[in-house]
C-alpha cells in the first residue's frame, strides 16, 4: 500500500482490489482492510457463520498475490502443529553421526579437558534451524514475499492456544527457546476469524482490529449475487435478495447466511426459474434452511414471505 | 481564535472521547488507545464514516460496545468542535453574507437604540454582529477553561453553565442590556441572543452530561448494587445487576479456566520422555511424567425458589451458569413445597426467561424442606458422588415441617461437601421458624449471602477450593 495516498483514496483502492478478486466488500470492511495494513494490526473477524470471514481472507491474498497460509483451529491444536517441530528421526540420526565422527573431533587430545574444550568448540547443530520443522505460524514468518495468515475459527482452539498467539500477533516472531527469536521476513497480513463458539480473551482481542461481518444490507447482498452468480436477471436477483432477507425476520434456529443465498441463487438458476413461485421456493428451501423445525416454521409463510419480497425495494 | 485551538493536540479529543467511550463500557486500555489515535491518525477527520469506522474497530471488542460506542460517538461529534474548522469556517463565510443582509434591514427595524455598537462589551458585540463561528469558539473556549469534561455528575449542570457563561462575558452583556433599558431603549434582539446563548451553553453541559457523567456514576451505582441487599432490589436495578454479575462472572471465568495439571509421579510418559532426551541419544536423563487434569468443580445446586429467596436464587444461577468452562458440571434442582429438576430449562434458555419458566414449574408456593429433601433422596441422590459440591440456597425456614435432617446428613455423607448458601444475616438464623441450626452441623460450611459480593465471594471460594 502506498503510505502517501489519502485515505479516501487508499480505502477506496482496498474497495475495488478485493471486487477485482471476487468480494463485494463493505465501507466497514474495507476500512478494517486498510487499517490492518497501516497499523500492522492483524484482522479479528467475528460474525455468523457463512457471511463470508474466510473469503475475505483468500480475497486479500489473491488480490495482493501473495500466498495465503490457512490454519484450521480444533480443540487441542498445541504449539507443536502450530508453531513448529523437532525433526526427531533427523536429530538422531545426527547423534549417530556424531558419535561415529567423534574419534576425529577430539583427535590424539592427550587430557580429558583439552578433548572438552576441543567438543566445545566443535560447532553443535543438534537444536539449530535444520532441525526444525516449521508448522503454518513459522512459515508465515518464513515467506519473503508477505503471505496472508488466516487463523481460522480462532474460537474452536483451547483458551491456552491464544498464548502462543500473542507473541506472533503483536511483535510478528517466534521465539524458539532452543535457537532464539525468529522474527518475520515479511509482515504478514494477519486474520483470525471466529464464532464466538466461547469468548475469547481480553489479551487476544486487545491486540487486533476487531471487525465484526453480520449480514448484508440487501443493496451489498444483491451486487454480492451479481459478482458470484452473473447468470441471474436483475429482477430476480432483488427478489432472491429480499426474500432471503424477509426470511432472516423470522425466529429461526439457523439464518440463511450470504453463502446460502448463493447457493439459492445458482439453484434458481440451474432450474431456469424466472420468477419466484410459492412452488418453487417450497422445493429449494431446504438450500437455505438446514434444520427441519426451520423449514416447519417457514413453510406455512412461504406465500407471504414472497408477497413482502415482490413489495420490498432492493437498491442496485 | 480558531487556529490556535485547533493547534491543541488532536489527541486531547481522542482521549475525551475514551473517556466518554468507557463511561459506556468500553474498556480501552492503553495500548488500544494508541492504535485508536494511530487508526485516526490514517483515515484523518474530515470523513466522519471512516473516522468512526475506524473508532469502532479499534476500540469496540463486541458487538455491544460497538452498538454503544457508534451511539456515544453521534453525540460526541454532534457538538460543533474547534476541529470543524472547515464546516465552522464556511459557516463564517454564510453569516458574514448574511450579515451584510441583516446589517440594512436591522437598521430599519430597530434603527436608533441599538446604533451604537461600539460602546458593547465583547460577547455582546460578537452576538449583536451574528458571528455564530465566534460565539461557537467562544463558548468552546470557555468550555475547556471551566474543564467541562471533568464534569461528574448531573447535579452539576448549574455550576458548570453559569461558570461557562460567567467566562464568556455573561456580566457585561447584562450590564450592556441594563444600561440600553435604563436609557429607555428596547434591546430585544439582545435580549434574545442572550436568551440563545443561555440555552446553547445548556444544550453543551446536557451534551457533556451525557458523554463524561456515565464514567463515574456507573462506577458509583455498581458499588452500590454491589452490596445492596439483593431480595430488596429496586425492579429497574435488575437488569443492571444482571450485567454486574455477568461481568463479575466473566473475570471468574478467564482465571479459573485454565487447565489445572498435577504431578502424578509413578507413570512416565514415555513418549515425552524419548522426545525430552533425544540429545542424548534416547538415554533418558531427563524424566517426564504423566500429568493429571485436575477436575473442575461438579456442582449440584438445590435452590428454594419460593418467596424472597428466588431473587438471590436467579442471580446464584446466573453466576454458576455463566462461569460455563470454569465449571466442568451443573445440575439444578428447584423446590418451595417440592422438589424438580430444572437443569434442562436453565441449560437452554437465557437466564431471565429460564427463572421465569422455572418460577412456573414450582414457584412460589411456602418452602417445605423436609418434602424436598425427600424428593431429592427418592429421585437424585444418585448424581451425588465423592466429587461434587452440594450448594443449598435457601432460608432454611420451614414453616415448623419436619426438616429431615437425616438426609441432609445422608447427602453431606455421600458428597464432597455440602455448602448452605442462606440470603438472611447470620444473626437471624434459627430465629422464628428457620431451622438453620439444625442443618449446620451437615454442612462443610454455610454462608450468608444476600449481596452480590456476598455472592462473589461464595463463587471465588468454589472455585479455589479444589486447586491445591
Amino acid at each position: 500500500m502506498d503510505s502517501l495516498l489519502d485515505p479516501a483514496t487508499a480505502i477506496e483502492a482496498v474497495d475495488r482490489g478485493l471486487a477485482e478478486a471476487g468480494y463485494i466488500a463493505s465501507r466497514q470492511i474495507s476500512t478494517a482492510v486498510f487499517l490492518a495494513q497501516r497499523l500492522d494490526k492483524p484482522i479479528l473477524v467475528e460474525g455468523p457463520a457463512g457471511v463470508g470471514k474466510t473469503e475475505l481472507a483468500k480475497s486479500i491474498a489473491a488480490w495482493q498475490n501473495i500466498t495465503l497460509i490457512r490454519m484450521q483451529c480444533y480443540e487441542g491444536l498445541d504449539e507443536a502443529k502450530a508453531l513448529y517441530e523437532w525433526k526427531y528421526a533427523k536429530q538422531l540420526l545426527y547423534t549417530q553421526i556424531l558419535k561415529d565422527k567423534l574419534g576425529e573431533v577430539i583427535g590424539q587430545t592427550e587430557t580429558l579437558p583439552a578433548a572438552l574444550a576441543k567438543l566445545h568448540d566443535f560447532g553443535d547443530i543438534f537444536f539449530s534451524k535444520q532441525f526444525v520443522e516449521p508448522r503454518p505460524l513459522l512459515q508465515a514468518l518464513e515467506q519473503k514475499d508477505g503471505c496472508v495468515l488466516l487463523i481460522d475459527e480462532v474460537d474452536k482452539a483451547d483458551a491456552e492456544f491464544e498464548a502462543f498467539l500473542l507473541e506472533i500477533l503483536s511483535d510478528y516472531q517466534i521465539t524458539i527457546p532452543e535457537i532464539g527469536r525468529i522474527s518475520a521476513v515479511t509482515k504478514p497480513i494477519v486474520i483470525l476469524t471466529s464464532n464466538a463458539n466461547r469468548d475469547l480473551g481480553d489479551a487476544l482481542k486487545r491486540r487486533c482490529i476487531h471487525l465484526h461481518i453480520g449480514f448484508p444490507e440487501p443493496r451489498l447482498e444483491a451486487r454480492i449475487i451479481e459478482t458470484r452468480v452473473p447468470g441471474v436477471a436483475t429482477e430476480l436477483r432483488k427478489k432472491i435478495v429480499a426474500f432471503v432477507h424477509e426470511l432472516r425476520t423470522l425466529d429461526l434456529k439457523k439464518l440463511p447466511s450470504v453463502s446460502e443465498t448463493i447457493d439459492w441463487a445458482r439453484v434458481l438458476l440451474l432450474l431456469h426459474t424466472s420468477s419466484l413461485s410459492t412452488d418453487v421456493v417450497r422445493d429449494t428451501l431446504n438450500v437455505l434452511l438446514k434444520y427441519e423445525v426451520d423449514m416447519e416454521t417457514a413453510i406455512p409463510q412461504v406465500s407471504e414471505l414472497i408477497d413482502k419480497a415482490e413489495r420490498a425495494f432492493v437498491p442496485g | 481564535m480558531l487556529s490556535s485551538q485547533a493547534d491543541q493536540a488532536p489527541n486531547d479529543l481522542l482521549l475525551r472521547f475514551f473517556r466518554a467511550a468507557r463511561g459506556v463500557g468500553c474498556r480501552i486500555s492503553p495500548p488500544e488507545g494508541m492504535d485508536a489515535m494511530q487508526a485516526v491518525a490514517a483515515v484523518g477527520y474530515s470523513d466522519k464514516a471512516a473516522l468512526r469506522d475506524a473508532l469502532l474497530l479499534t476500540i469496540a471488542k463486541t458487538q455491544e460496545e460497538k452498538a454503544s460506542l457508534a451511539e456515544i460517538f453521534d453525540v460526541f461529534f454532534k457538538s460543533p468542535d474547534p476541529r470543524n474548522l472547515e464546516e465552522a469556517a464556511k459557516e463564517a463565510d454564510e453569516s458574514s453574507d448574511s450579515q451584510s443582509g441583516d446589517d440594512q434591514g436591522e437598521g430599519d427595524a430597530e434603527g436608533e437604540g441599538e446604533a451604537d455598537a461600539s460602546q458593547f462589551g465583547d460577547l455582546a458585540r460578537m452576538l449583536m454582529s451574528g458571528d455564530r463561528a465566534g460565539v461557537q469558539a467562544a463558548m468552546t473556549a470557555a468550555a475547556d477553561a471551566a474543564n467541562l469534561s471533568q464534569i461528574r455528575f448531573f447535579t452539576q449542570r448549574g455550576l458548570f453553565s453559569s461558570r461557562i457563561l460567567e467566562m464568556m462575558g455573561m456580566a457585561r452583556l447584562e450590564d450592556d442590556i441594563a444600561a440600553q433599558q435604563a436609557a429607555g431603549n428596547q434591546p430585544q434582539r439582545l435580549i434574545n441572543a442572550r436568551d440563545g446563548l443561555r440555552e446553547a451553553v445548556r444544550d453543551m453541559v446536557n451534551d457533556a452530561i451525557t458523554l463524561y457523567t456515565r464514567e463515574g456514576t456507573e462506577a458509583l451505582r455498581n458499588e452500590i448494587l454491589r452490596n445492596v441487599p439483593l431480595n430488596r432490589l429496586e425492579r429497574q436495578d435488575v437488569e443492571r445487576t444482571r450485567k454486574l454479575v455477568g461481568e463479575m462472572a466473566r473475570r471468574l471465568r478467564d482465571k479459573y479456566n485454565k487447565p489445572r495439571r498435577k504431578k502424578n509421579r509413578g507413570r512416565l510418559d514415555t513418549r515425552k520422555t524419548i522426545r525430552r532426551n533425544a540429545s542424548w541419544g534416547g538415554i533418558p536423563f531427563i524424566t517426564v511424567w504423566k500429568q493429571k487434569r485436575i477436575d473442575k468443580p461438579k456442582i449440584v445446586a438445590l435452590c428454594d425458589v419460593s418467596g424472597s429467596v428466588a431473587r438471590v436464587a436467579e442471580f446464584l444461577l446466573l453466576f454458576l451458569y455463566s462461569l460455563n468452562e470454569a465449571i466442568s458440571d451443573i445440575h439444578t434442582y428447584a423446590f418451595s413445597g417440592r422438589l424438580v429438576d430444572v437443569s434442562e430449562i436453565l441449560d437452554n434458555n437465557a437466564i431471565d426467561k429460564a427463572m421465569q419458566e422455572v418460577m412456573k414449574t414450582v414457584g412460589y408456593g411456602s418452602s417445605d424442606y423436609g418434602k424436598s429433601f425427600q424428593d431429592f433422596d427418592d429421585d437424585f441422590m444418585g448424581g451425588v458422588t465423592n466429587r461434587t459440591t452440594v450448594i443449598i440456597l435457601g432460608d432454611g425456614r420451614n414453616n415448623n415441617l419436619d426438616p429431615r435432617t437425616d438426609i441432609l446428613r445422608n447427602i453431606s455423607e455421600r458428597a464432597r461437601r455440602v455448602i448452605w448458601l442462606n440470603p438472611e444475616p447470620r444473626f437471624a438464623w434459627g430465629t422464628g421458624d428457620s431451622e438453620m441450626p439444625r442443618y449446620q452441623p451437615y454442612c462443610t460450611f454455610t454462608r450468608p449471602c444476600g449481596t452480590v459480593r456476598q455472592l462473589e465471594r461464595v463463587v471465588v471460594d468454589l472455585l479455589e477450593m479444589d486447586r491445591h
